[in-house]
Order: C-alpha cells, then sequence, then structure tokens
C-alpha cells in the first residue's frame, strides 16, 4: 500500500473519484494541496479569477453534465468569496464539493491570520460539511462528500481541511473506500406503488389535466421518461425556469415556462385545470402567485425526490416520494398495462380547445412600432441566436430581463442546455457557468446571455478564457440598465429610476479585445443576424457580442402581485388580463 | 400545540450546530432544547420543545430529518408519551418562611439538597406544569435563582427510538 501525505491523499481521493478539473485559486492554507497537484497530470486545474468565478464554473459544469464539480480555495477571503457560488449551487441542488484550506488546527479560534469559520459560515448553504481532524479521515471524507452531493436530492457539500492535516511529512497508508454507507443519510427510495395506482386512477379521470415540471426532472435524469409519460396521455406541459428541456420546448403539448415570467397559456391552463401532476418542482413563491389562490379547483399529484418538498407551500392530494424518473417510468407502465380504463378524450379535447384559443393570444409577439424598424429588441437579439445555432446551444445567463428573455425567445428540445441560476437569482453567475460547460463539452457551441450589469459581476474571467482558450460566444444585451429593477420602478414606484441607470459603461469591444479576444457591437436590426452568423462562425474564438437594445423595453406576461393568482397578468405596458 | 420531538443524531461536533441552524434558518421556535450521549456513546439523544401547528410541525420533522447527522427523529407528542423536566432552584427562606418553604416542596415531592441558614436549594422533577405550579406556589419574591432542564420523553408502550 502507498503511504501519502494528506495533501496526496486528497488529490488521489479525487482522481480515484474520476475528477477531470478542479477549479481554484491558491493560498496559504492549502500550498500543500497545490504542491500535491502541481505532481500530477491527471486532474486538470483551472485557476480562476476570482473564488466566486470558481464556484460557478463548477456549477455550470456540474449542470452541463450531471456530474459533481470541484471547488479548491483557500482559508479565509478565499473561502468567503466561495460563498455566494455555493448558495447558488444550494438553492438549485446543484452537485458540488468545495475543498476549502483551513489555518492550522492548533490556530483554530485564536482569530489567526487568514481564519474564518467556514463550517459555520456556510452552514445555511450546504447539504452538508466535514471539518477534518485527522488526516488518515481525508479519502474516506472525500468518498462521503461525493456520495452525498450527488445522491438524492443534490447540493454543495464543503471539506474544510486545516494545513497542517495536509502537511508532506506525515505519511499515511491510503486506500480509496470502494463504497460508503452512513446509517443516518438513506437517499434512495422507491416511489409507493399503491400511490402511483391512485395518481394514475386521478389522472385517467381528468377533463382538464396540466404536468408541470421541473429542476429535479433535470437532475434526476428523467426527460425520457416525463417526454413518454406526457406523449402517452396526451396532456398539455408547462417547464418551470429550472425545468426547461426537461420536456422538447419546441412540442406542441408543449406551453412554455409557467410563473412570473410565463406565458399566457401555460398560467391560464394551471389556473384552470382540474388535476395537476408536479413533477421535480417545488411550488415556489415565483410559480404560485398567492397561494391561496392557487390552482383552485385542481387535485394535486406531487412527485418528488425530497419529501420535505411535498406539501410545503401547496398541499398535495397524493404525495409521491422517491426518485423522479422511476416512479415515472412505472405510471407510463401502469397506464399502458390499464387499457381498459379509457381518457376522457372528448373533454380532453374541449381543453385542448380551450388552450389554443389562449394561444392564440401570442403573448410572445414582439410589438414594435413602425419607427422601431431598425431599434433591437432584446427578445429580437435571443431570437436571432436560436436561429443561427439552430436551437442547438449550451446557454447560459445571468439575471434580469436578458434571462427571461432566453427562457423565453431560446426554446430547449433538451436537458441540461438551458443553465441559469434559478433559485437564488446571482448576477454573475453566467460567463463562469458557461465555462464549465466549455471545458466539459470542448465542441459545443456555449452562449452566454447577459446583461450589461450582470456581465461586470465577473467580467475579470475572460482573463482566465484567454488563459484556456475557452471560445464561448456572450451575447450581451445591452440596455444601459439594471433592465429588472428598473422595470418594476416602472410598475411599482411610478417610474422613479432609482440607481438603476447604468452609467460609465466601458467599452466592451476593446475590453474583450484587451484580453485577447474578439469583439462585435451591433446597432441596428438588419446587422443582427448577419453579424451573429460571423460570430458563430469563429469556432475557436471568444467572441463578445455588445448588442444595444431598446432600453425601454419589458418583461411580458407578468403575473400581477399581490393578490393575485396564475391567471391574472400583465401582457403589455398598462394592459393586463 | 406545543409539540415535543425527540431526535437520535450522531454524536460529532457540529451536528448539532446544524440542527439548531436549521431552526432559526427557517424561522422555527426552540421553546426548550436537552442533549446527552445515549447509551451508545456515538449517538446523542436530543429532545426539544416547539409550539408549531400542523403544517409546521410536518416540516420541521421533515427538514430536521433532512439533516445528514440525524438518524431518527419522532414526535412524541403524536402517541402516549411520558414526560419530565428537572428543576434545581434556590428560594430565600426568612426564619417565618421556612417551615412554609419545605411544607411546599413535600407536597409537590420536591428534595431539598442543600441547606443554608437563609436559602433552600430544592430539586423537583415532573411535567412542566407541575414545575410551573410549584414556582407560582412559592412565597412571592422568594426565588433567588432557577435552573431547568429541559423536556425529556420517552413513548410509553414497546416503540423506542433506537437504530
Ligand atoms: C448579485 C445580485 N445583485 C443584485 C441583484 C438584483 N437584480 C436582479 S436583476 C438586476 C438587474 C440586472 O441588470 P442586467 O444584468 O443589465 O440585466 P437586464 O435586466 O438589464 O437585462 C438586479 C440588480 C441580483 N439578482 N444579483
Ligand atoms: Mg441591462
Amino acid at each position: 500500500m502507498d503511504k501519502l501525505s494528506g495533501a496526496d491523499m486528497l488529490i488521489r481521493a479525487l482522481q480515484d473519484e474520476g475528477v477531470e478539473y478542479v477549479f481554484g485559486y491558491p493560498g496559504g492554507a492549502v500550498l500543500h494541496i497545490y504542491d500535491a497537484l502541481f505532481n500530477q497530470e491527471k486532474i486538470k486545474h483551472i485557476l480562476v479569477r476570482h473564488e466566486q468565478g470558481a464556484t460557478h464554473m463548477a456549477d455550470g459544469y456540474a449542470r452541463a453534465t450531471g456530474r459533481t464539480g470541484v471547488v479548491l480555495v483557500t482559508s479565509g477571503p478565499g473561502a468567503t468569496n466561495a460563498i455566494t457560488g455555493i448558495a447558488t449551487a444550494y438553492m438549485d441542488s446543484i452537485p458540488m464539493v468545495v475543498v476549502s484550506g483551513q489555518v492550522q488546527s492548533h490556530l483554530i479560534g485564536t482569530d489567526s491570520f487568514q481564519e474564518t469559520d467556514m463550517i459555520g459560515v456556510s452552514r445555511p448553504v450546504v447539504k452538508h460539511s466535514f471539518l477534518v481532524k485527522e488526516a488518515s479521515d481525508i479519502p474516506e471524507i472525500i468518498k462521503k462528500a461525493f456520495f452525498i452531493a450527488g445522491s438524492g436530492r443534490p447540493g454543495p457539500v464543503v471539506v474544510d481541511i486545516p494545513k497542517d492535516k495536509t502537511n508532506p511529512d506525515d505519511l499515511f497508508e491510503y486506500k480509496y473506500p470502494k463504497s460508503v454507507s452512513l446509517r443516518s443519510y438513506n437517499p434512495s427510495q422507491k416511489g409507493h406503488s399503491g400511490q402511483i395506482q391512485k395518481a394514475v386512477e386521478l389522472l385517467l379521470g381528468a377533463e382538464k389535466p396540466m404536468i408541470y415540471s421541473g429542476g429535479g426532472v433535470i437532475l434526476g435524469e428523467s426527460a425520457n421518461a416525463l417526454t413518454l409519460l406526457t406523449r402517452e396521455l396526451g396532456f398539455p406541459i408547462t417547464n418551470t425556469l429550472m425545468g426547461l428541456g426537461g420536456f422538447p420546448g419546441t412540442d406542441r403539448q408543449f406551453l412554455g415556462m409557467l410563473g412570473m415570467h410565463g406565458t399566457y397559456e401555460a398560467n391560464n391552463a394551471m389556473h384552470h385545470c382540474d388535476v395537476l401532476l408536479a413533477v421535480g418542482a417545488r411550488f415556489d413563491d415565483r410559480i404560485t402567485n398567492t397561494p391561496s389562490m392557487f390552482c383552485p379547483n385542481a387535485k394535486i399529484i406531487h412527485i418528488d425526490v425530497d419529501p420535505a418538498s411535498i406539501s410545503k407551500t401547496i398541499r398535495a392530494d397524493i404525495p409521491i416520494v422517491g426518485d423522479v424518473g422511476a416512479i415515472l417510468k412505472e405510471m407510463t407502465d401502469v397506464i399502458r398495462t390499464k387499457k381498459s380504463k379509457k381518457l376522457n378524450e372528448t373533454l380532453i379535447s374541449e381543453w385542448w380547445n380551450q388552450i389554443d384559443l389562449w394561444r392564440k393570444k401570442d403573448c410572445l409577439k414582439i410589438k414594435r412600432s413602425s419607427k422601431e424598424d431598425q431599434i433591437i429588441k432584446p427578445q429580437d437579439g435571443v431570437t436571432a441566436v436560436y436561429e443561427v445555432t439552430r436551437g442547438e446551444a449550451f446557454v447560459t445567463s445571468d439575471v434580469g430581463q436578458h434571462q427571461m428573455f432566453a427562457a423565453l425567445y431560446y426554446p430547449f428540445d433538451e436537458p441540461r442546455r438551458w443553465i441559469n441560476s434559478g433559485g437564488l437569482g446571482t448576477m454573475g453567475f453566467g460567463l463562469p457557468a458557461a465555462m464549465g460547460a466549455q471545458l466539459a463539452f470542448p465542441k459545443s457551441t456555449v452562449v452566454c446571455i447577459t446583461g450589461e450589469g450582470s456581465i461586470q459581476m465577473n467580467i475579470q474571467e475572460l482573463s482566465t478564457c484567454s488563459q484556456y482558450q475557452l471560445p464561448i460566444k456572450i451575447i450581451n444585451l445591452n440596455n444601459q440598465s439594471l433592465g429588472m429593477v428598473k422595470q418594476w420602478q416602472d410598475m411599482q414606484y411610478e417610474g422613479r429610476h432609482s440607481h438603476s441607470y447604468m452609467d460609465s459603461l466601458p467599452d466592451f469591444v476593446a475590453l474583450a479585445e484587451s484580453y485577447g479576444h474578439r469583439g462585435f457591437k451591433i446597432q441596428s436590426r438588419s446587422d443582427l443576424k448577419p453579424v451573429l452568423e460571423e460570430v458563430f462562425s469563429m469556432k475557436d474564438k471568444l467572441v463578445f457580442v455588445d448588442i444595444m437594445v431598446d432600453p425601454k423595453e419589458h418583461v411580458y406576461p407578468m403575473l400581477v402581485a399581490p393578490n393575485g393568482s396564475m391567471r391574472d397578468m400583465w401582457l403589455e405596458k398598462g394592459v393586463r388580463t | 400545540m406545543r409539540r415535543i420531538v425527540s431526535v437520535l443524531l450522531e454524536n460529532e461536533s457540529g451536528a448539532l450546530s446544524r440542527l439548531i441552524g436549521l431552526f432559526a434558518q427557517r424561522g422555527y421556535n426552540i421553546e426548550t432544547l436537552t442533549v446527552a450521549p445515549t447509551e451508545d456513546p456515538t449517538l446523542s439523544r436530543l429532545t426539544l420543545t416547539t409550539l408549531a401547528g400542523d403544517d409546521e410541525i410536518e416540516q420541521i420533522t421533515k427538514q430536521v430529518n433532512k439533516l445528514v447527522e440525524v438518524v431518527k427523529l419522532v414526535d412524541l407528542s403524536e402517541g402516549d408519551h411520558v414526560e419530565r423536566e428537572l428543576m434545581l432552584i434556590k428560594v430565600k427562606t426568612n426564619s417565618d418562611q421556612r417551615e412554609e418553604v419545605k411544607r411546599i416542596a413535600d407536597i409537590f415531592r420536591g428534595q431539598i439538597v442543600d441547606v443554608l441558614h437563609d436559602a433552600y436549594t430544592i430539586q423537583l422533577t415532573g411535567t412542566s406544569e407541575k414545575i410551573d405550579a410549584f414556582i407560582k406556589a412559592l412565597p412571592q419574591d422568594s426565588i433567588a435563582e432557577v435552573a431547568r432542564s429541559g423536556v425529556l420523553g420517552l413513548s410509553r408502550g414497546e416503540k423506542a427510538l433506537s437504530v
């Protein structure tokens, strides 16, 4: 058996876990670990420019691949800089292992240089965390960390390692455990067959059924199972912001996204349905609008791997806890064997007629006055990107209006193509997340749809992109304002634009070029398609496309709040249902 | 409604702060809390009381169960159970109250565990209501100091919270 130091054991354990990339930044407490990294070639280390970037890169890598992202940071400021990214991953249930250095054991608790209680600071935003007490525990702790991060409802796990536990002079016998079991943690559950039977009965008796699916379908690798079930039933379906790609976005059965900025047809179908099948979704406040007015006539079936998500905000009539994919498959099998009991075909086709009427409203039609012919609406930007990439790109986004436009105007036919911070809404997520996705899929087109506000929150990573030659395409929908903030100020504060104007913007083209990238600025609508064609033909270059868009545009539809239900929507400026 | 929740959790540093942190983070209240290792030193048993409606206690138990270090959990108030609390109380006694305090302690089956010329320290066990009642029964202004353990409980019958 090999004798290794704590630092070498950590790196060996990561290798044995099959880790390809570690996103990190060095510092005093992790110097032994960096030395161990230096002596090997299996794991590639990506040197970021800010630890927040490292966490979002690991996160983007995890969202694109389904595998656990890995971060390495030093103690104190390195650790605290990682917190926003850990919280982002936590809110969206993304598997991530964050290794943080800690001051030497004997200094803990003495306010020593670069000491932060990382276990304490991260506690509310991790699935679990470990403080290494004995160096010899490192292999087992790493095994447990990956197991916990990736199983059940996934999430970030912090492993805090005091510097003395990685000392190169203290050697231990290394053995990586083949498996782990924790008596207090048993994430795999099979859905209850009796509940599944009941759910199928309810679905088959439905007159106005609706399927609503969320990020759990993506995380649970069950887009296929969901698509099969939805096709078998012939029911309408909507996805949450986190669930886009869980069902093909260009399919006729798909009504678009639901919720705060959901489509007219999806939100109306939710409100009026009589049976709701919720899959891997958590009824959060951006979906339900006023909970007491939510789906007033519906019986609700709720499938989720996390029992705590069920009946948290909205009570489920038929809860089913367990692995979403297996449950969907069992439901499909049960339905197929139940041919005797037919669906209410006529009533359901009436329901579809109603849905088609809602669809006729064409709520996403871009409204443009004759004077605005050459003005680029942000929606035009997204639509053009969709056309030029034929809908096949990985698309990350930041947070704001551009995020909603991307979600609404770029339909995704596959899971894991749409990558955004839905739960925490972290500006600055888009570029580093795109980098993680691009590293995972070097040959694929990766687009970051962003705004001039958000991109400046992690713009330093343009430097990392040069170092590792990541040919991301950055689409900056530049409205010279914190558009989403401004929209709320327009709608709720009589247009008082308190600090939502972005002054002193850099010349983004020159900025990108100073890092060795290419930059383009687009100012008129007729240039949009041809320039984007050129941009996306530059396969091995990062290109920053600064698109000057209409600063006055709002995102619609938008749920009326407070005291609105899901059918209460603003459809354009001053026009509501 | 007042609930008594008993939790078996890994006897590891950090486990307790995670559980307490969860209550703070999600806005659940804790009325009383007691924790100590069990006969199996790798496990701690924690008992807490909280005020919660049906929906809230459902969320609390689910969220606590989700913590990786929580091995088992039971809401004792759901079924038949015994509960006890221990109190140590120091009571000032001037000469004309001395007999009176001792008599009240006897009625409540309290034990005097420390005697000073002008004070008693009394140990009392029972339900929280009994302890409250005892405190009320003592002469006004006689209480110098109170230490209560918080509630402990076990379910009645054969059910047991164990691994
Ligand atoms: C880190 C962070 N700070 C503040 C916010 C609040 N916020 C949400 S959207 C938004 C404006 C974003 O502006 P921009 O990136 O230009 O996007 P736009 O809405 O203009 O498309 C702000 C400030 C946030 N989501 N994240
Ligand atoms: Mg903007």
